[in-house]
């Protein structure tokens, strides 16, 4: 029906247009392509797997993974730093990390899972990166030594700069237009 | 020797018909018994001159898998950088992708997922454009003055490319996109996945799926074999090495469009989504580094682009900003691609403070950088278009005014 009623629609236009819109490539994905995308992870969740993690876990995982960049404490080093500066932001040094300036802990979940190790992204499995992220935000003051992140606590976290992100007002330097 | 025989009888008549001149015969004649060398035979796939040196440049890194490289456009001329010389911003290297097994695959909320192989892409009707790409944080060291010493390090993460490839609107018509998506979720296949969220309103609009940069396939660095190109929007978002599209309901909150590529306030708050290039331009000789050899007459050029369409104006002053004459634009001036200015310039070995302004087909005018510092403090990183001011002294050396 759909290829039926676009096909109508188009030759109603032009013959041109209606030959190039007929052209159909592709084909469904196989369960395989699907699986071997990974999980992209929403704020409110949506991605996340299955699998849990513990703080004393990710210390754990944290020195023999992450240390050797984040260093020991994720105080930084080759890698960035990952603690600290909350109540930076608004001086003019600002120390923007995971805990002063991320605004969602799905995005540390995220992004630690896609693009970390550094050096072997796609390493980690779920309940690492669970453990991971679980540390980290410990480290950062954000949740208790005995909370255990999964896919349905991790959404919950509240960072402390979720509330910091505005829309992009642009142009924002007004000015006359110069004479000719 | 058989070939030079008659013109040595020649050259040594003229030499006896006009008597005093004989010695000038006897020069070239010598000239003419070196045979000339023979150049390289004919080759498959063409190399620049030995003798041309233009380079990126980047600073050393522990990662050089990540990082810049920036285009040497104070060496280039015309509107298009070769594509050997197009500026770099990697997060995790350059994957090696063999283009017969890449594929890319449209899904989420749609009604038809899709799988499409390059030999699918390119079956499909094409479009070219020539294009501007600047990356989000181009020229990030003007905010507080820590600039590079010539354009190249300041404002060298640009490049004008023509682009080939479909507009993605084609392929989401195909997925059939649901009513309730509002964003693609687009996602690179090199090492770290790198993903960015865009609106679907853009997507539809204006975004190309490109596999041709400057007549042949896009280089490895540059996305091969397929990159995401949102014409007028900061360089990160147009995801190379494209394997994922996923139309969803949210962004997806990447890091890489809120811990980074957001641009910070004085007031703590920092601006998401900032995607768009503002208008921008940069003389790019004389510029720092560069001496002039003496007093006399110069052509001043420059480039100038913006993401909201055509360069309409471009204005220079060689006065530090008391009079602005209108530059010569280079036709055809096109939407959302490098356009090249000149202006006729006499350096009487006087000092001189120079600078362009750019002025687009919106309207807008290319802030100074004391306009941009008052609306958004120095802490913002991205997204800096200000006025270049060079200094040319009197020795004909050229500068940054901060250096």
């Amino acid at each position: 029906m759909w290829r039926l009623s676009t096909f109508l629609l188009l030759a109603a236009a032009t013959t041109v247009s209606a030959q190039s819109q007929a052209i159909q490539v592709g084909r469904p994905p196989t369960p395989e392509e699907i699986r071997e995308l990974g999980s992209a992870i929403a704020p409110d969740g949506t991605g996340l797997p299955p699998g849990s993690g513990t703080v004393a876990a990710g210390q754990k995982l944290f020195a023999a993974q992450c240390a050797r960049c984040h260093g020991p404490a994720g105080e930084g080093d080759v890698g960035a730093r990952l603690v600290g500066g909350q109540g930076t932001l608004a001086t003019p040094r600002p120390l923007k990390t995971v805990g002063s300036f991320w605004p969602y802990a799905t995005t540390l979940w995220d992004y630690v899972n896609r693009a970390m190790p550094f050096d072997q992204p796609g390493l980690l499995e779920a309940p690492d990166v669970y453990a991971a992220v679980a540390y980290v935000l410990n480290l950062n003051g954000i949740i208790a030594a005995d909370q255990v992140m999964d896919a349905t606590s991790l959404p919950k976290v509240r960072m402390p700069n979720r509330d910091g992100f505005v829309a992009d007002p642009r142009p924002d330097v007004r000015k006359d237009r110069p004479k000719p | 020797m058989k070939r030079s025989s008659p013109s040595r009888r020649q050259l040594l008549q003229m030499g006896a018909a006009v008597g005093g001149s004989l010695l000038a015969g006897e020069k070239a004649l010598a000239l003419e018994a070196n045979p000339r060398k023979l150049g390289e035979p004919l080759g498959p796939y063409g190399e620049r001159s030995p003798f041309e040196k233009a380079v990126r440049w980047r600073r050393d890194s522990k990662t050089p898998e990540t990082g810049s490289s920036f285009t040497p456009i104070h060496d280039s001329v015309g509107t298009i950088t070769p594509s050997a010389l197009h500026y770099e911003r990697h997060h995790s290297g350059i994957p090696a992708i063999d283009p017969s097994r890449h594929r890319l695959v449209i899904h989420g909320m749609v009604d038809r997922p899709l799988s499409l192989s390059m030999a699918d892409i390119k079956r499909l009707p094409s479009v070219t454009r020539v294009m501007v790409l600047e990356c989000g944080g181009n020229s990030a060291g003007e905010w507080a003055a820590t600039t590079g010493a010539d354009v190249q390090r300041s404002y060298g993460l640009v490049s004008g490319s023509e682009w080939t490839g479909i507009p993605l609107a084609r392929l989401l018509a195909a997925a059939g996109v649901q009513a309730r998506a509002s964003w693609v979720i687009a996602e690179g296949a090199d090492a770290c996945r790198m993903m960015r969220s865009i609106p679907l309103a853009k997507a539809r609009e204006s975004s190309l799926l490109a596999y041709g940069q400057n007549g042949e396939a896009i280089r490895p660095a540059q996305g091969y074999p397929l990159r995401l190109i949102n014409p007028g929007w900061e360089g990160n978002t147009n995801v190379k090495w494209l394997r994922s599209l996923r139309l969803t309901d949210q962004p997806y909150m990447a890091r890489d469009e809120t811990s980074k590529y957001s641009d910070l306030m004085p007031d703590g708050k920092a601006r998401i989504f900032t995607y768009a290039m503002e208008a921008k331009s940069v003389i790019t000789f004389p510029s720092g580094g560069q001496t002039l050899p003496g007093q006399g007459e110069y052509e001043l050029t420059g480039l100038a682009w913006s993401g909201a369409g055509r360069i309409e104006r471009v204005e220079v002053t060689t006065d530090g900003g008391k009079t602005w004459t209108a530059a010569v634009l280079q036709e055809p001036r096109l939407p959302i691609a490098l356009t090249r200015f000149r202006l006729p310039w006499r350096f009487n070995g006087q000092e001189a403070l120079i600078a362009s302004r750019a002025i687009d087909e919106t309207g807008y005018v290319q802030p100074t950088r004391e306009e941009l510092i008052a609306a958004r403090g120095t802490n913002s990183i991205y997204h800096y278009n200000g006025i270049k001011v060079w200094h040319v002294r009197a020795d004909g050396t050229v500068t940054n005014v901060e250096a």
